[in-house]
């Protein structure tokens, strides 16, 4: 059984412009210890799916609505706040992007570690502290008990950010939320985060749900792939068969808007025309079908769903065959 | 041989920091470029990486006159132009043009597109009034804008035709050099795709040159045809794009290109990570000898105590006691 099942979420939000549909119908299920990479651009509706699964969605304007949300064998939509509060940082939690925004910069690290424990597991404060000095110590924060006392700004970017995973990871979750988790940081700073993240989710079995827009992160860190446009899920598959043969044109045109670091480089691009569409005004049919090179009068006519394409994989494109025979010859 | 289009020699830009206390305490120097040199011919791409607080922002803005230096020249042609003063300096202004990362700060929300794209010509005192909006549609057009937009404020576009506005505006002083500061990591990959296309479409067409400042490596291979990589003020490689991609020989150029995530899983997968150790160290207070010397995984392999106290000059290719050594 999954850890975690979301069967058709909607997030909406009723705006003087008219209703953003931010999440359309989106479902999927994580298991443990995996990680499920979420890709897409800004306005795709990655971090609204995260927030939504927190309880996090600011109510007005936001209303959220699912078939189900249901973590091992609760309804999160049907906890109230407290219960909420009882699973938020403690079995789910949630790592964001920018770390200097979602640290307190009033309390020192120690006093915002020590207090994720003594709201969920009610010990002591030396214990706390004890606890909170040991997590620093695992993410590899060198002297972890004279961090405990500084103030977030006097800490590099890179160490923030550690603290924000030592802060995730303290009551060892079973479902950890990632947002963009290293977008922040430099390249070597980045490539320590991750390999630690590894390791953790190694050590504790923990879930990962990686919000990124970095096609690279993504490669090296999911075992599968949900690529979302426009509110919609586009295409599921394992990583490797995604970045081997991906069957939407949207997946296609990500991958061909990369530069790498080996093979042609004389070559365009092969950039995705136009840009992503407005989500309060989204165009009638299939919403990638404006940026489209496969598009065909049918994609005009509704918006497809999400065809199973056996062997785990599914593509939300009336054209998934014609793609799929015409990438065919590509190793 | 005529002299390169631009010749940095010997940069150096530091600042105060920090206030001098009430009983006359010392202020700290921040060595935010320390000895920059390099040269850019006419039509090519320089790459210029790092990463964030390596110096490679200071060192565009003092080269454009943004910041005075604190000393070295820049020559542009053969001519000084970092001791000029602000009038003589003119003429080289709308020669070198620059491009900025964010999109939404770098142009003024209240001025129309019209506005912002003439603004150059009458600063300049280029083309005649009625000509100058001609111009501003052309320079749309050049950048894959609809010249009947020329109306419309900058928060009536998305983030990526805000950046081909900015970089309709560079172009508008017909400039041989433009400073590209981050110009596309702001952007989604999609856009970003779009802006790299069109920036090497106009290098084609109007013959620039580009001092390309980024720190996403795959980018840079992509657009540039030599690549300077700097660590805390100083360039501690510099080589022709393939032989630094291929064949890098500084061991932080090593460990960076090691850190980029590739987007193909199997790669990922197989490899082994130089992983570095620790932060950047500040400029404040940079390391004695080598400045990479506390994050080396290589300094083992140079004999003595030399990567502790002696500075590596920048040889042929890049500065490490063990280049020296080979």
């Amino acid at each position: 059984m999954p850890i975690l099942d979301v069967q058709n979420l909607r997030v909406r939000f009723e705006t003087h412009h008219g209703v953003v549909r931010a999440v359309d119908g989106v479902s999927f299920s994580l298991e443990e210890g995996e990680t499920l990479g979420l890709v897409g651009e800004s306005g795709s509706g990655k971090s609204v799916t995260n927030l939504a699964l927190m309880g996090l969605i600011p109510s007005p304007p936001g209303v959220v609505e699912a078939d189900a949300m249901r973590f091992e064998d609760r309804d999160l939509l049907g906890l109230s706040d407290a219960e909420l509060r009882s699973v938020r940082g403690n079995e789910i939690s949630m790592i964001f992007q920018d770390p200097m925004t979602s640290l307190n910069p009033l309390l020192t690290v120690g006093r915002q570690l020590t207090e994720v424990l003594e709201v969920h597991e009610r010990v002591s404060r030396r214990e706390a502290r004890r606890r909170a000095a040991a997590g620093l110590g695992d993410v590899g924060i060198p002297e972890p008990e004279r961090r405990l006392d500084q103030y977030p700004h006097e800490l590099s970017g890179g160490m923030r950010q550690r603290v924000m995973i030592a802060m995730g990871l303290l009551c060892r979750p079973k479902i950890l939320l990632a947002d963009e988790p290293t977008t922040a940081l430099d390249v070597t700073i980045q490539a320590q985060i991750l390999e630690l993240m590894q390791k953790l989710q190694h050590e504790y079995g923990t879930a990962i749900l990686l919000v990124t827009h970095d096609l690279g992160v993504v490669a090296g860190m999911s075992d599968r792939v949900n690529v979302m446009y426009a509110g919609r899920l586009a295409e599921t598959a394992g990583a490797i068969e995604l970045f081997d043969d991906p069957r939407h044109p949207y997946t296609r045109g990500l991958l061909g808007s990369v530069p790498r670091l080996s093979g042609d480089t004389d070559a365009d691009l092969d950039s995705i025309m136009g840009s992503p569409p407005d989500l309060a005004d989204l165009p009638a049919g299939c919403a990638f079908r404006p940026r489209c090179t496969f598009e065909t009068e049918r994609c005009a006519a509704e918006a497809p769903p999400l065809f199973d394409l056996g062997g785990g994989r599914s593509s939300a494109c009336l054209e998934r065959d014609a793609l799929g025979q015409h990438h065919g010859g590509a190793q | 041989m005529s002299a390169p289009l631009l010749e940095v020699q010997d940069l150096h830009k530091h600042f105060e920091v920090g206030s001098p206390g009430l009983f006359g305490g010392q202020r700290e120097v921040l060595r935010a470029v320390d000895g920059v040199s390099f040269e850019l011919a006419r039509g090519e791409t320089l790459g210029l990486v790092g990463e964030s607080g390596c110096g490679k922002s200071t060192c565009a803005r003092t080269l454009v006159g943004l910041y005075p230096p604190t000393s070295g020249r820049v020559m542009y042609e053969g001519e000084e132009i970092s001791n000029l003063s602000h009038r003589d300096r003119a003429p080289f202004r709308r020669k070198i043009q620059m491009i900025f990362q964010d999109p939404y700060a770098s142009l003024d929300p209240r001025q129309t597109v019209s506005s912002i794209l003439t603004e150059p010509l009458r600063i300049h005192r280029l083309a005649r009034p009625r000509e100058r909006r001609l111009r501003a549609m052309q320079l749309l057009d050049a950048v894959g804008l609809n010249p009947r937009h020329i109306h419309r404020f900058p928060h009536e576009f998305s983030g990526g035709q805000r950046q081909r506005i900015g970089i309709a505006r560079a172009l508008a002083l017909e400039p041989d050099l433009i400073i590209c500061d981050e110009p596309v990591s702001a952007l989604d990959v999609s856009i970003q795709a779009q802006v790299v296309n069109l920036l090497g479409e106009l290098q084609e067409r109007f013959d620039l040159a580009y001092l390309f400042i980024a720190h996403d490596l795959a980018v840079v291979r992509h657009i540039c045809d030599r690549v300077a990589v700097m660590y805390l003020g100083k360039v501690v490689e510099i080589a022709e794009r393939d032989a630094l991609f291929d064949d890098p020989r500084h061991p932080y150029t090593r460990a960076l290109l090691s850190a980029v995530p590739h987007p193909d899983p199997r790669i990922e997968r197989g490899r082994q990570r130089i992983v570095l150790e620790g932060d950047v160290p500040s400029p404040l207070n940079p390391p004695t000898g080598c400045r990479f010397h506390p994050r080396c995984v290589e300094r083992g392999n140079v004999a003595g105590d030399r990567c502790e106290t002696t500075e590596p000059a920048l040889g042929s290719r890049s500065a490490c006691h063990l280049e020296a050594e080979v």
